[in-house]
């Protein structure tokens, strides 16, 4: 097992480079405008708004073919997109979903009928996804899932509970795993993915409250609840491929180590241009990180472009980056004098504060850190 | 326009090619020749003269002096994947200071020496250089300068005409024999020498930049040294952890001990990106963000990745007969030399402050330079 991981550097084609001035400029016309507040959790802040002229602007599923609704750009424009939003923390939660993973995987694994339903809608900045993962028994042991659909005349009948579902009670769509035979061979078969419209009947959600106060998480029960037969991705009993290619949208991208960007900004423009010993020592440790991470993050992004699965980078970018910004808010109250509250009529004060409670979650969603060492684990040869 | 650009691409190819060459050859001779007996004997004594020779032979010390000047041609990128091979080898002759001070005295219009060669970090001193009429004063102290018993040593000077480099030969200073935590030698030096004006050939005159670049070549030398000894201690502790059996199985079994190494190799994993970074923007306007981020990430890295094997390890790697301190020992040493953690951070964050929010973005991706 070799040792020599793949972090090389990411010469950005012409393409990606032009569309860095597009979105700048877009981002830049957005602020002046007012038509955002530079969001504390950009990544995390719902702006429905915000999705429908990004969409519009065609910064929405961009590299999906013409006839779905993309523009046919490239993977890494897309990366140099994404990229941009977050370093502007604008409020991207409304499309973040399905235009990371939902939409993709769809692209890659649905019927015509389901590519024509959501893709446009996706694109243009009017459609919502959620993910359908973890239950209440299953979380990291997704293979666990016990949400079960039944064969019916054309199609599928699901029963069971999602849990942690963030959005549900705003998405129009959601891809959720489900049993659809029982585990005979292994654990991860008899799994399959299914496309699910929330506008059916047969389907409610519960609110859960996050820590923040936040109504971001819902419980989603399905009873009796209709799937028809093309509404399946893939294969029947795929369902375990199909969900980790999934999962691998979701651990690679930049959001895994620039959720606080705003945190770090914020407090580098408090401390000013005269930054004490410990200032100077901590703010450029936090730059130091950041730097080596954004380079790993691009050649990930650089290696998923050349149609490679760099699974092992991927889960080593997750793993640092979540730690990292992780650590951000426990370095800014070291710097910055802050009791934290929520209500503070200083926004920086306001800022720490919502990033302090937010910061928990970064290690443990899209598979925990725990889980991200055990694949590295894998990746070393000693699991 | 497009034909000499169409050249330079063929000579960077080319050179591509040789690196890989290289890298292969002197990896073999590594593996054959150092072994943890030869390791052991060379904290006893000084560098390994007959690993040396064969470092010569293959005409190593020339792999960064340019072309034009008689030597290998290899840029600061290339160059690094050698030392950093040297680092996971903890090679225990000084080919990585003398290919990098051959590198320094040439470009600064010197002329290639043979033998073992050497440069003191600025940090550890200066030399002060007097015009006596017809002669020259050259004095100062130099703390720990590498391996300073074997040949020529390379020291940045400074006084009233300007900035300079200058080449000392082993005769011309006096030495208080040190060695380095990891027993690699780093003696104290002392020079006072009277020298015959033009001192052409011993003292040559370089800018501002240039002695910048002494202390952020000697950083990122070390850094990639670090990189290259993080992979080796993170290879022994995986293979340890599939040998060593408790409680009926495989250490590496144990999610505790996988854990362990899945943090050793992310951080070694984030280090050899900076120091690869840093490699490729070595002559750009990224530079010293560039230096100071590997050498910054490197050292934070080094301690993580050494605390870690030990603990993985547990009694043996406390021992002088198993080999991990061989490359521990060098971690430890080498995040200090050149600036160590703080002094890189404290200038990054001086820069980044100054700069302000706004600006941290765009330097992170190389678009504004320091």
């Amino acid at each position: 097992m070799s040792t020599d991981f793949r972090f090389a550097s990411l010469q950005l084609p012409p393409s990606a480079i032009e569309i860095r001035r597009r979105i700048r400029a877009f981002m830049r016309e957005e602020l002046d405008a007012g038509r955002y507040d530079p969001q504390i959790s950009s990544w995390n802040t719902w702006d429905e708004e915000f999705t429908r002229r990004a969409g519009e602007a065609g910064f929405i599923g961009m590299v999906w073919p013409k006839e779905y609704g993309g523009s046919g750009a490239t993977d890494l424009d897309r990366f140099v997109v994404i990229e941009e939003m977050l370093a502007h923390s604008a409020p991207c939660f409304a499309h973040w979903v399905a235009d990371r993973q939902t939409g993709p995987q769809i692209l890659r694994f649905g019927s015509e009928r389901i590519k024509r339903t959501y893709l446009p809608a996706i694109a243009a900045g009017r459609c919502y996804a959620a993910i359908g993962m973890s239950e209440p028994n299953s979380g990291s042991d997704l293979a666990s899932v016990q949400t079960r659909a039944t064969r019916c005349s054309g199609g599928w009948r699901i029963n069971g509970t999602k849990i942690w579902t963030s959005s549900a009670h705003r998405a129009h769509v959601m891809i959720a795993l489900v049993r659809t035979a029982p585990a005979n061979g292994g654990r991860h078969d008899g799994l399959t993915q299914l496309v699910i419209d929330t506008s059916v009947p047969g389907i409610t959600c519960r609110p859960i409250y996050n820590l923040c106060g936040h109504h971001d998480f819902n419980e989603v029960h399905f009873q009796d609840y209709f799937v028809p037969d093309d509404a399946v991705l893939g294969e029947v009993g795929q369902g375990w491929k199909l969900v980790n290619h999934e999962l691998s949208f979701e651990r690679s991208g930049p959001d895994r180590y620039m959720s606080d960007f705003r945190l770090i900004l914020d407090m580098v423009d408090r401390i000013g241009n005269r930054p004490d010993a410990l200032q100077s020592v901590e703010v450029g440790r936090l730059f130091a990180h950041l730097s080596a991470l954004r380079r790993m993050s691009a050649g990930v992004a650089g290696l998923l472009a050349q149609g490679q699965d760099p699974y092992l980078e991927a889960a080593i970018v997750k793993d640092l980056g979540t730690s990292f910004e992780q650590s951000v808010p426990e370095i800014a109250r070291r710097l910055i004098e802050t009791q934290p509250s929520s209500e503070d009529d200083d926004a920086y004060g306001r800022c720490y504060t919502e990033t302090r409670l937010f910061a928990p979650g970064y290690t443990i969603r899209g598979g925990t850190r725990e889980i991200m060492r055990g694949v590295i684990a894998r990746g070393l040869g000693v699991r | 326009m497009p034909v000499q650009h169409d050249i330079a691409e063929d000579a960077s190819a080319e050179r591509d090619e040789i690196v890989a060459v290289m890298i292969d050859q002197v990896g073999r001779l590594l593996a054959s020749e150092v072994s943890v007996e030869r390791l052991t004997a060379m904290e006893r004594g000084d560098a390994v003269p007959e690993l040396w020779d064969k470092f010569a032979e293959l005409e190593l010390p020339l792999a960064m002096v340019p072309e034009n000047a008689g030597g290998i041609g290899l840029d600061i990128a290339q160059g690094m994947r050698l030392i950093r091979l040297c680092g996971y080898h903890a090679a225990p002759a000084p080919l990585v200071e003398t290919m990098l001070s051959l590198h320094l005295w040439t470009r600064a219009g010197g002329e290639p020496i043979s033998g073992p060669m050497t440069f003191a970090s600025p940090r550890a001193g200066r030399l002060q250089v007097e015009s006596l009429g017809s002669r020259l004063r050259v004095y100062g102290k130099l703390r720990r300068v590498p391996w300073s018993n074997d040949g020529h040593l390379l020291a940045a000077g400074e006084g009233r005409e300007g900035r300079a480099i200058i080449l000392l030969p082993a005769s011309a200073f006096e030495k208080v024999s040190r060695r380095s935590i990891a027993n690699e030698s780093r003696a104290d030096v002392t020079v006072d020498l009277a020298l015959d004006e033009p001192a052409k050939g011993v003292v040559l005159p370089i800018d501002a930049q240039a002695m910048e670049d002494v202390l952020q070549l000697g950083a990122l030398m070390r850094a990639q040294q670090m990189v290259g000894a993080m992979q080796r201690v993170l290879d022994i502790s995986i293979g340890y952890s599939q040998e060593r059996a408790q409680f009926g199985r495989q250490i590496s079994k144990f999610q505790a001990v996988q854990h362990m190494l899945a943090s050793c190799a992310t951080e070694y994993a984030a280090a050899s990106a900076a120091a690869e970074q840093a490699g490729e923007l070595w002559g750009r306007a990224g530079q010293e963000l560039a230096v100071a981020v590997a050498k910054a990430r490197c050292g934070e890295a080094a301690g993580h990745v050494a605390a870690t094997a030990h603990q993985i390890h547990g009694a043996i790697a406390f021992t002088k007969e198993y080999m991990l301190h061989h490359f521990t020992r060098r971690l430890w040493s080498w995040r200090d030399e050149f600036g160590n953690e703080t002094f890189w951070q404290s200038r990054l964050g001086h820069l980044v402050c100054t700069k302000g929010g706004a600006a941290l973005w765009p330097l992170l991706l190389g678009e504004i330079a320091i």
